[in-house]
């Protein structure tokens, strides 16, 4: 039997690939919506994993150094790593901000590490990892920076002398690494003439510039020209012990907020993300039903051209399921062109998106079922034009 | 006459119930032979078009008796269950315009309807390639039908009419859009293909050209048939 769907396609193919275009850029734009959703997600999974902790420990009552400010003292590290089950613990600083490169702004996530320790790059793709105590930094790649490179954060002139791939904020924004004082100088430090003013503040305080306490004064200006707070400790546990038996104990004793690596993934993505991932979701929904629309109208448009042809196919004996079939196969030929031609795009343009675009093959399989079924869904208005053809309309009257 | 192509018997059609009902076939008497090409005449508004919508088994009458060659397909009630089975393999059709299927070739055009019955593709596509070469548009077989003239057209429309052997063709105003020339063309094939397949063909017509064409002519008024000889001039 002739393939009247086929037959029909290949007679008016331009339109029909045409029209399979547009509908794959659509699908296209669904499917990058689906891949930037997928690479926060992954993104927030790669925070977690570069970091190479099993607990993160913050200030206690908030959600810990990527969801909510904390600030803890720098030397509770030692204490932690007295708890029992922690192997190591390293202090970090985060700090999200822009430094400017070639007159251009780079939004960058500043990461104040303690080489060697939890917290540091996992990998570098060029150069050599941080070995002074300051002014060298390890860039990811997104950041556009070079190796040798000078970078200008705050007040000082850093050296780009490693890079590295894929370590980003949840919010996607590729990190900027240096050693943690820089960070803790960069985060907690405030500029010569607010160090001035505070100065002169404390001299004319007669509770703090009292004449009868030499030395006061002197102490408490040093104690505000200096940090020694960072975000969290990140800790690493021993062998076999279990991260939330070791949380508990630093909840405990330490009056402290312990989050194993399932809590914090939590925070990341069903609350940091989730608005994000609800916008997308609305915007997948949209895009669908404007897809379907979309088909529907084309192939109900393509039937109502054919009415003459279909009520002279209906006289001459062709069954009505023969008629709806090239109908359903015209609409699932248009869904599978477009779905290649979207799911190219999406892969080609996937690069030149700002940030991290995941397109995953099982969602690439989920859109290529949930498109047919649109474009099946789409047909039923033309079938159902089609069926109600009365084959004595091709007779005349 | 010993064989029947078609033969209705007090045939009946009522659209509507009541006081709105109305009756456009009231008492409608036909029969054709098998190789007889009749013509079928009629004022607007006479029963024409419904008459030819139960010819061809697209409507239902409401009462009468219809047999196309010996089997009695309608008494009171279709006998076959499957219309389109019937349409498909026992009546062919033949338009006013060809309506061929523009985006099959002309072979398929033909082809379609053994396929459609049933027949394989090889089968039916040899049975396409006889008839066009019979109404010679064998040269245009692979050519789509709009790269045909209007009289090609018209010729591979009757071939596709006689696609399945059916015993009975109606052609619906087939010489309409010609000239006399060419309608005379197409009534001298339709007479050539009645005879060479022994089919009855009913020609409903308005067309004065062709009209003194046949040898026996049904006039149809107020939904009623009356037989008259026509002068039947040779093609």
């Amino acid at each position: 039997m002739i393939n009247l769907a086929g037959r029909d396609i290949l007679h008016a193919w331009g339109r029909f690939v045409l029209t399979g275009i547009g509908l794959g850029l659509l699908i296209g734009v669904t499917l990058s919506m689906a891949g930037i959703y997928r690479g926060m997600v992954d993104d927030a999974q790669a925070l977690l994993g570069n970091s190479g902790a099993d607990l993160w420990v913050v200030q206690k009552d908030t959600l810990g150094p990527y969801a909510e400010s904390s600030s803890i003292r720098d030397d509770l590290y030692r204490s932690l790593l007295g708890m029992p089950g922690v192997a190591r613990a390293a202090n970090v600083a985060y700090l999200t901000m822009q430094v400017t490169r070639g007159g251009a702004d780079v939004r960058v996530m500043l990461v104040g590490f303690e080489p060697g320790q939890p917290g540091e790059p996992g990998y570098l793709v060029a150069g050599r990892p941080v070995t002074r105590n300051h002014y060298e930094v390890v860039a990811d790649v997104k950041t556009g920076f070079r190796l040798g490179e000078r970078v200008r954060v705050r007040r000082h002139d850093y050296t780009v002398v490693g890079l590295t791939r894929r370590m980003v904020s949840a919010g996607g924004d590729p990190m900027l690494f240096v050693p943690l004082k820089d960070a803790q100088e960069v985060q907690f430090l405030k500029d010569n003439d607010a160090l001035i003013n505070e100065r002169a503040r404390s001299a004319a305080n007669p509770q703090l510039n009292r004449p009868g306490v030499p030395g006061l004064l002197e102490a408490i200006q040093a104690s505000q020209a200096s940090s020694h707070n960072v975000n969290a400790v990140l800790v690493q546990v021993k062998a076999g012990v279990d991260p939330e038996q070791a949380a508990a104990g630093i909840r405990r004793w330490k009056h402290l907020e312990a989050y194993t690596r399932v809590q914090m993934a939590d925070i990341l993505v069903a609350r940091l993300i989730a608005t994000s991932a609800r916008q997308i979701a609305m915007f997948l929904v949209i895009l669908s039903v404007v897809s379907a629309a979309i088909v529907a109208f084309i192939i109900y448009t393509m039937t109502l051209g054919k009415i003459r042809e279909i009520a002279v196919l209906k006289l001459i004996g062709t069954r009505n399921r023969s008629i709806a079939g090239m109908i359903l196969q015209q609409a699932l030929g248009l869904g599978l062109i477009g779905f290649v031609v979207g799911k190219t795009v999406a892969t080609l343009w996937a690069p030149f998106f700002p940030k991290y675009v995941l397109l995953e093959p099982g969602d690439a399989l989920r859109g290529f079922v949930i498109v047919m079924l649109i474009c099946a869904l789409a047909s039923t208005l033309a079938i159902r034009a089609a069926l109600r053809v009365d084959p004595a309309s091709a007779i005349g009257a | 006459m010993s064989e029947t192509g078609i033969r209705i018997e007090g045939l009946k059609k009522r659209y509507g119930h009541g006081e709105a009902a109305v009756d456009a076939l009231k008492d409608v008497n036909m029969i054709v032979a098998p190789g007889e090409v009749v013509g079928l005449i009629g004022p607007s508004g006479s029963g024409k078009s419904t008459l030819l919508k139960c010819l061809g088994a697209v409507i239902e009458p409401t009462a009468g008796r219809m047999w196309l060659g010996d089997e009695l397909i309608f008494d009171d009630g279709w006998k076959t269950s499957d219309l389109r089975a019937l349409r498909r393999d026992r009546i062919g059709f033949v338009f006013q315009a060809p309506y061929l299927i523009p985006f099959l070739d002309v072979t398929d055009n033909v082809a379609l309807l053994p396929m459609l019955a049933g027949q394989p593709n090889a089968l039916a596509r040899r049975r396409a390639a006889e008839l066009l070469a019979a109404l010679d548009v064998g040269h245009r077989a692979a050519a789509r039908p709009s790269a045909l003239s209007g009289g090609e057209q018209q010729r591979v429309a009757i071939a596709r009419a006689l696609a399945n052997q059916p015993p009975v063709i109606l052609a619906d105003e087939p010489t309409a859009p010609l000239d006399s020339e060419r309608a005379l063309g197409v009534m001298r094939i339709l007479n050539d293909m009645a005879r060479q397949y022994r089919t009855a063909i009913i020609v409903v017509t308005h067309d004065e050209k062709i009209i003194p064409t046949f040898r026996r002519i049904y006039h149809i008024r107020d939904g009623q048939t009356f037989e008259e000889a026509g002068e039947g001039r040779a093609l």
